[in-house]
């Protein structure tokens, strides 16, 4: 569904990613790893197109996506940080969103939104929100336009642990119904159940994109935690 | 894009700065007016506000604006849209917010108290400078990703617009003072849209006679119908040329 080939961005003389080629296929949950300035969000970000690379292409079924814009119509993206603007309430930003798109209210995925009990602060502004409300604000957007790619940037840091299972209970819903979704998280044992192939990317390169029962079955650990740090483990001892 | 500007507006029209500046327009229109009973004095005096207040508070709003809205942004680009409406439609937003104060502020009141030609045009010249001015803070803003230096960037513009510009200007004519400058002037002033807004108000008001020859020679070409067009698209032009560079940078940038 998503295919990136040969993907290289540079910020001045720090290389975020380099080379990178991956191709992501629908109906697959797929966890991207990594320590921090890895380039997990400097990929998501290229997915997205609010970061150019500097060489390489992606194409979103079999469309390549440098200078289009209609191809995010069928992504849902929860950023890490997410800021809206102060003055708007709850309500006017889904309003709006919808607005944007030009899809009706009515035939929305509007769970998240009742299951975070999220209707009671239509009316609430922007600028008084917790960084948790904000948090589910931006989950709910992602899941709003039942997006066939979901693209989840630290989805569950900052959420209290029952919001937390309650969004991990929407994402195993929307996987059942053959979604791609690109979840990055530090948290690994939260992903745990639901994760069916992993990315590991180390300063902008991939060191392995695998599918989850072939990583147990070389390491023979059962929880991810423990698949990756036996990998990670192998590699420091090949290294030294 | 027009749905955006739509929000961008609401957003803006219930912050308390654009309230705050709507007030304070208000208020001293008002009190110019009522306490100056020679209404061309008084119109000298908005003169300044309209010249110096205006492009200061359009730039400084609209660079805060726009590093604030930085992340809404962010959630704009990752939704089905044009990198180039977004950017238009904030633009819009923004600029409409601030003509809708001005107006309310000041063109109203002025136009309401001293309804003579000079009144119009300072009024048109308060809407072009607002307008010429969220444009190059919107440049500013896109061209630097540091928000400090944004609002530093913007100050600066305001800055050589309103002082270095003239004294610049001012310079110039002393070193080639043995030389007719009366035409060069005449582009000097359209290279600055304060001088233009200044010129084209000062000419109105009868005291171009103290400007000497230069006077003469601006009175013949602004005073014209062809002068006053030339002067219009040449604001129109200080609008759209820092936006569309702004456009193209904004296409390009890595958010």
């Amino acid at each position: 569904m998503i295919i990136a080939n040969e993907i290289t961005k540079t910020f001045g003389k720090l290389k975020a990613l380099n080379k990178v080629s991956l191709t992501l296929s629908k109906g697959e949950t797929i966890s991207l790893i990594g320590s921090n300035a890895s380039g997990k969000t400097t990929f998501i970000k290229c997915l997205l197109g609010m970061v150019i690379p500097d060489t390489g292409t992606i194409s979103f079924n079999n469309q390549n996506i440098l200078n289009t814009w209609q191809y995010r119509s069928s992504i849902g993206y929860m950023p890490q940080i997410a800021h809206y603007p102060d003055n708007m309430n709850i309500g006017q930003i889904f309003d709006m969103l919808h607005d944007l798109r030009k899809q009706s209210a009515t035939d929305a995925d509007t769970e998240l939104i009742t299951s975070f009990g999220l209707n009671r602060f239509m009316n609430k502004s922007m600028r008084t929100l917790s960084g948790g409300t904000r948090q589910k604000v931006s989950a709910a957007i992602a899941f709003l336009f039942h997006p066939q790619v979901l693209i989840l940037d630290e989805p569950t840091a900052g959420l209290d642990p029952l919001s937390s299972e309650l969004l991990k209970e929407k994402i195993r819903k929307e996987k059942e119904q053959g979604k791609l979704i690109l979840i990055t998280s530090h948290i690994l044992s939260d992903l745990d159940d639901l994760v069916t192939q992993v990315i590991y990317l180390q300063e902008g390169e991939i060191i392995f994109h695998k599918n989850i029962s072939q990583l147990r079955s070389e390491t023979n650990e059962e929880k991810l935690s423990r698949v990756i740090a036996a990998i990670m483990k192998n590699n420091n001892s090949q290294n030294d | 894009m027009i749905k955006l500007v739509k929000y961008v507006i609401i957003d803006i029209l219930r912050s308390k700065v654009i309230f705050a500046y709507t007030l304070f327009l208000l208020a001293t229109s008002l009190s110019i007016f009522s306490l100056e009973d020679n209404p061309a004095k008084g119109l000298l005096s908005m003169l300044n506000i309209i010249l110096i207040i205006v492009p200061l508070v359009s730039l400084i709003f609209s660079t805060i604006y726009m590093y604030n809205a930085s992340e809404f942004i962010h959630l704009l680009v990752s939704q089905p849209l044009k990198r180039t409406q977004i950017l238009i439609g904030l633009y819009a937003g923004i600029c409409i917010s601030l003509l809708i104060a001005f107006t309310v502020g000041a063109a109203v009141p002025v136009l309401l108290l001293e309804g003579s030609a000079t009144a119009y045009i300072m009024s048109f010249a308060g809407l072009a400078l607002t307008s010429v001015f969220v444009s190059l803070a919107i440049l500013s803003s896109v061209i630097t990703r540091d928000k400090a230096k944004g609002i530093g960037m913007a100050l600066l513009m305001w800055l050589y617009f309103s002082l270095l510009y003239d004294g610049l200007l001012l310079l110039l004519m002393f070193q080639f003072s043995d030389y007719p400058l009366e035409k060069p002037m005449l582009v000097f002033c359209a290279l600055n849209p304060v001088d233009l807004a200044r010129v084209l108000i000062l000419l109105k008001m009868d005291i171009s006679a103290l400007m000497g020859y230069t006077g003469a020679i601006f009175n013949q070409f602004f005073g014209t119908n062809a002068g006053i067009i030339s002067a219009a698209s040449i604001m129109l032009l200080w609008i759209i040329l820092p936006l569309l560079i702004a456009v193209k940078k904004f296409n390009k940038k890595d958010l």
